[in-house]
């Protein structure tokens, strides 16, 4: 900034009343030097999921502490018998290895965007994308075994604490929403890709801004964070 | 977003990273696995769950190479669910407690 500019800002007259906070937040201030503004909304927004996480998580660890009927023992509810064999857990840990693979692709995803490399970034971008409706398809498998064989319900359950229903229905059930929210938009990102439009920074159809593959990392931002979210959910529900 | 700055780096960080985190995951599943109990068993879990969430957020998400300003802006502020976390917990004991007094731990 020149210092005649500087002393033109320094010295303009500050408007008080409605004007003045339109006019304040709107002065023009960056404050995230050298990062997209589209980064920085991500990551704010990230941060308030964060919190709707923490509240659902936090609540379950309330409730699970002050039951005293014993809690149903997640290793033993959601084994699978294969082969005769019972393996604890095991459809949570593929889901987990599905969801990590996808994290994988998802970070190559960017990098590659970055690189202008179009055809390669599409490949990686739809990758993520099966791999998420994967893991959505393994969800719905699972709640489909715990409501039809096992007969759980949000009120009740066989196994113990009629709590458990509805805290897994709930956090797991939000936990998917995110992740088929996010398939759709890798879906829409890939061929966005595909069709060159961040080459040519082609206006987007909702916003008409310039588009590029900053976008992808947003994206990615975005899909990270819901393998994030699913470290906490497998160590805290169903690990404990 | 034109004069966006992208985050560009070796490929070689994400493979290793990505290595990492399915090693992490396996050591996760062998804490079920094996059924270990008591406080080795939340000690393991909590050190692989913090592990992959610092690798996933630090790398993944490129907070390491990010400005300390946004840094701080996005991890700060979740420091204070430790409180709500502390909160959560002595509301649990209570409940479970009066629970016990009340209920004879019957219902």
């Amino acid at each position: 900034m020149t210092q005649s500019a500087q002393a033109a800002m320094a010295g303009a007259p500050l408007l008080d009343g409605t004007p003045g906070v339109i006019a304040d937040w709107s002065s023009d201030q960056s404050a995230f030097k050298k990062t997209p503004w589209g980064k920085v909304m991500m990551w704010i927004f990230l941060l308030s999921d964060t919190f709707i996480f923490s509240c659902f998580l936090i609540a379950y660890g309330t409730v699970r502490m002050s039951t005293t009927i014993p809690w149903p023992n997640p290793s033993e509810v959601f084994a699978l018998n294969i082969g005769g064999n019972h393996v604890p857990l095991l459809l949570i840990a593929i889901m987990t290895f599905v969801l990590i693979t996808s994290s994988g692709t998802m970070a190559l995803a960017v990098n590659f965007g970055y690189r202008k490399n179009r055809m390669v970034t599409f490949w990686l971008l739809l990758a993520t994308a099966l791999l998420g409706a994967t893991f959505v398809g393994m969800q719905a498998f699972e709640w489909t075994k715990l409501i039809v064989d096992e007969g759980v319900r949000p009120w009740g359950n066989p196994m113990g604490a009629p709590q458990f229903g509805a805290i897994f229905f709930m956090v797991t059930g939000f936990h998917g929403t995110h992740v088929s929210i996010g398939v759709i938009f890798l879906f829409i990102m890939a061929f966005k890709v595909l069709r060159g439009k961040m080459d040519r920074e082609e206006p987007g159809f909702m916003t008409g801004r310039k588009q590029d593959y900053g976008m992808i990392e947003i994206m990615g931002l975005y899909w990270h964070f819901v393998d994030l979210v699913w470290v906490f959910i497998f160590a805290v529900f169903y690990l404990w | 977003m034109t004069s966006s700055e992208g985050q560009q780096h070796p490929l070689g960080i994400y493979f290793k990273i990505w290595t990492l985190l399915f090693v992490l995951s396996a050591f996760s599943y062998m804490v079920d696995y094996f059924q270990f109990e008591g406080y080795l068993r939340w000690f393991l879990i909590i050190v692989f769950m913090m592990l992959k969430a610092g690798l996933i957020v630090a790398v993944f998400m490129h907070m390491m190479w990010e400005r300390m300003a946004l840094v701080y802006t996005i991890i700060v502020p979740p420091l204070l669910l430790l409180v709500f976390l502390g909160i959560g917990t002595l509301e649990g004991d209570h409940t479970f407690l009066t629970r016990m007094i009340f209920f004879g731990g019957a219902e």
